[in-house]
């Protein structure tokens, strides 16, 4: 679905290059995110892979390069032109304040009004539905103060925020940094929701486990440079980590690491029965 | 089981599903204990320091002494909410104990008869003064990035300088206006009394009732009819009790009965700063502002004018408590303790359930405090103890309080 030549791909970047002094953080950097798909984005510490999420997000705009959004040249050099496109980025900090509650959170800078009042109930039920719609159920109470949530529980909530937006890419960094294994879990089956969606998702995170799990398309970057790009069944562990530390791999993909994520789509197909 | 089919099996559950009474309240109840705690603590404590009092000296309870408690408190509710504004910003106001008396000095030299202004105008630029001070604190500590500490521990001495200036060593302005010194001595008639509180009580009975039954129609998380009309039944007990205290007789060698101004100042004002709080986007701001600057800032909150207007607004209080001060003394004299006003305006917030650290409180809790720490002053004065015990135990309130506060924070899971 990701190579189909149909429809260009959501976003595109093209020779993308950024530099900070002399620090070459990217150079040359090419990489389409497609809709309806979770692209992970590999790189050791200092591969430029926070540098390329913030010249998407607007933080950082790119020194050279073209940035395509739906096949038109766009220019983003505000977080709020990345906004207005429908990227919206989940930090690891995730930007929550933790003495509101979550509606609150969710609507924070877009706050609907009815008569110049703040309209609680139209915004309690747009972000109760969302949160239904992506499944995430585990809270008492959208009227919960944020403070009073788990670590996979305040990560939904900021992917939930980002969806509400109307966004069609949504970034995330680390979403499962900070998680046990069953808050991992339930966020990482949020980003499949995602991607089945619709959305476009742009993943970075250091855990191959979750990488391999998720993820449709894996893109590696190595010193700034772009050394890979290839669909989740041409690609194990083992060449994500030969591209990450030399640049090129010579093996064949070995069809059973990708083995979890086959078993996993198998499982989900399963419970769709059931319901 | 694993982990997944956990997170789907709760998914069968949507939430809580609220029919009757009961559960609403074990609702509620469970954010009690959950760390939410909201205004049980001071209410619990007013209650305490009531029935100790009363126990020492019958005459705490009577309707001369709370409707003059409810007089005396009306200064410290005034800073106190002044001070709820900054706090929940997460910044300090150490100079609204003299801006008060900038605002009192204003009033009572522009309200002389040399000079002339009729009692509004001079209420107007009084207001107007603090707020530009507000202003003028409030711009140096946003635009410039100075802490709110430093800026407004200046305003208190700087404010004080001004004073004394104006006043003279040891000097004061009388004011004779009769509008003016009633705000504090004057009252409603009883027919007036009872009206007021009727018409307040049915705005309060039909704002309630109506977010309550939009929130049941529209199939959310609300107390039940029988909840919601058993609040407006408790609030107009609560009305009815409030007026037939102040409609006793409390006069000794004359009549005196009536609810005085005041009250309905302080009410007034807690009214419109619990409505911009609570329901409009400003309020939400401060809330945000305080909880999370940076996450408000990437949603597109101007920090800057959100705190300067905290700023002004708690100026401008303040200027409403100094008014108030003003009136009560019929003067405005150098005697006026700013330090010690300002210290017992942040006392209190905090005993009123505000925090120290920014995101949390009401104007209400202002109010409570304010309430506390008068009870505190008159059922000691009562008791014929010394200014110095009374500090004491005001101490000793403010560290319970606070105790209350992060114990109850502890329990919050963070």
């Amino acid at each position: 679905m990701a190579d189909g030549a149909s429809a260009p791909p959501l976003l595109s970047l093209r020779g993308v290059s950024k530099s900070f002094g002399p620090v070459h953080a990217l150079t040359d950097v090419d990489l389409d995110v497609p809709a309806g798909a979770v692209t992970a984005l590999a790189g050791d510490n200092g591969a430029g892979k926070s540098t390329l999420i913030k010249c998407i997000a607007g933080i950082h705009p790119p020194d050279s390069g073209e940035v395509l959004w739906e096949g038109q040249p766009a220019r983003i050099h505000e977080p709020s032109d990345a906004a207005a496109l429908g990227i919206q980025t989940v930090y690891q900090d995730l930007a929550l304040c933790d003495n509101l509650d979550i509606v609150q959170n969710m609507f924070l800078g877009r706050e609907r009004l009815r008569r110049g009042q703040l309209d609680d109930v139209s915004m309690e039920q747009a972000a109760a539905e969302t949160l239904t719609e992506l499944a995430v159920t585990t809270v008492r109470s959208v009227r919960q103060q944020v403070a009073s949530l788990s670590g996979g529980q305040r990560q939904s909530v900021a992917i939930a925020k980002a969806v509400l937006w109307e966004s069609k890419l949504v970034v995330m960094d680390e979403p499962t940094a900070a998680l046990g294994v069953a808050q991992t879990r339930m966020v990482l089956d949020l980003v499949r929701t995602l991607a089945d969606r619709g959305h476009a998702v742009l993943l970075i995170s250091h855990n191959m486990v979750d990488v391999f799990d998720v993820a449709d398309r894996v893109a590696v970057l190595r010193h700034g440079r772009m050394v890979g790009v290839r669909p989740i069944d041409q690609i194990d562990q083992r060449i994500v980590v030969d591209l990450m530390t030399t640049g090129t791999s010579d093996r064949e993909p070995d069809v059973g690491s990708s083995g979890p994520r086959g078993a996993r789509r198998t499982r989900d197909t399963d419970e769709g029965v059931q319901r | 089981m694993t982990a997944r089919e956990d997170v789907a099996e709760q998914a069968t559950g949507s939430g809580p599903q609220v029919g009757g009474v009961g559960d609403y309240l074990s609702l509620v109840w469970s954010r009690v204990k959950g760390g939410e705690t909201g205004v049980l603590p001071v209410v619990g404590g007013l209650l305490l320091v009531s029935i100790l009092f009363q126990s020492l000296d019958g005459h705490f309870l009577t309707a001369g002494n709370l409707v003059n408690l409810l007089v005396q408190a009306a200064v410290f509710a005034l800073l106190a909410m002044a001070e709820v504004f900054v706090l929940l910003l997460g910044e300090i106001d150490l100079s609204v104990g003299f801006v008060a008396g900038i605002g009192a000095v204003v009033l009572a030299w522009l309200s002389q008869p040399q000079v002339g202004w009729p009692w509004w105008a001079a209420i107007g630029a009084a207001l107007l003064a603090t707020a530009a001070i507000g202003l003028l604190q409030g711009t140096l500590i946003t635009r410039i990035g100075l802490p709110s500490f430093v800026v407004t521990l200046a305003g208190l001495l700087f404010w004080q300088g001004v004073m004394l200036f104006v006043l003279g060593n040891g000097g004061s302005i009388q004011i004779q206006d009769p509008v003016l010194t009633g705000i504090s001595s004057g009252t409603l008639s009883r027919l007036w009394g009872w009206v007021v509180m009727l018409v307040a009580v049915a705005g309060f009975a039909a704002v309630t009732w109506r977010r309550d039954a939009r929130r049941r129609d529209s199939g959310l998380v609300a107390p039940p009819a029988a909840l919601t009309g058993a609040k407006v039944g408790a609030t107009l007990l609560a009305g009815i009790g409030l007026v037939l205290l102040v409609n006793a007789d409390r006069g000794v060698l004359a009549p005196v009965f009536g609810l005085p101004w005041v009250v309905l100042v302080v009410v007034g004002v807690l009214v419109v700063w619990a409505y911009l709080l609570g329901r409009r986007r400003f309020g939400l701001y401060v809330y945000a502002v305080g909880g999370n600057a940076e996450a408000a800032r990437r949603a597109g909150v101007n920090l800057a004018r959100i705190r300067t207007a905290g700023f002004v607004l708690s100026a401008l209080t303040a200027g409403i408590g100094g008014i108030v001060y003003a009136s009560r003394l019929r003067s405005i004299s150098t005697s006026l303790d700013g330090g010690t006003l300002v210290l017992y305006a942040v006392a209190g917030a905090v005993i009123g359930g505000t925090s120290l650290f920014g995101g949390r409180g009401k104007a209400l809790h202002g109010v409570l405090g304010g309430v506390v720490i008068a009870a505190i002053d008159n059922g000691m004065g009562l008791l014929g103890f010394s200014a110095a015990a009374k500090y004491v135990v005001t101490a000793v309130v403010l560290l319970v309080a606070v105790t209350i506060d992060a114990v109850a924070r502890r329990r919050r899971p963070a």
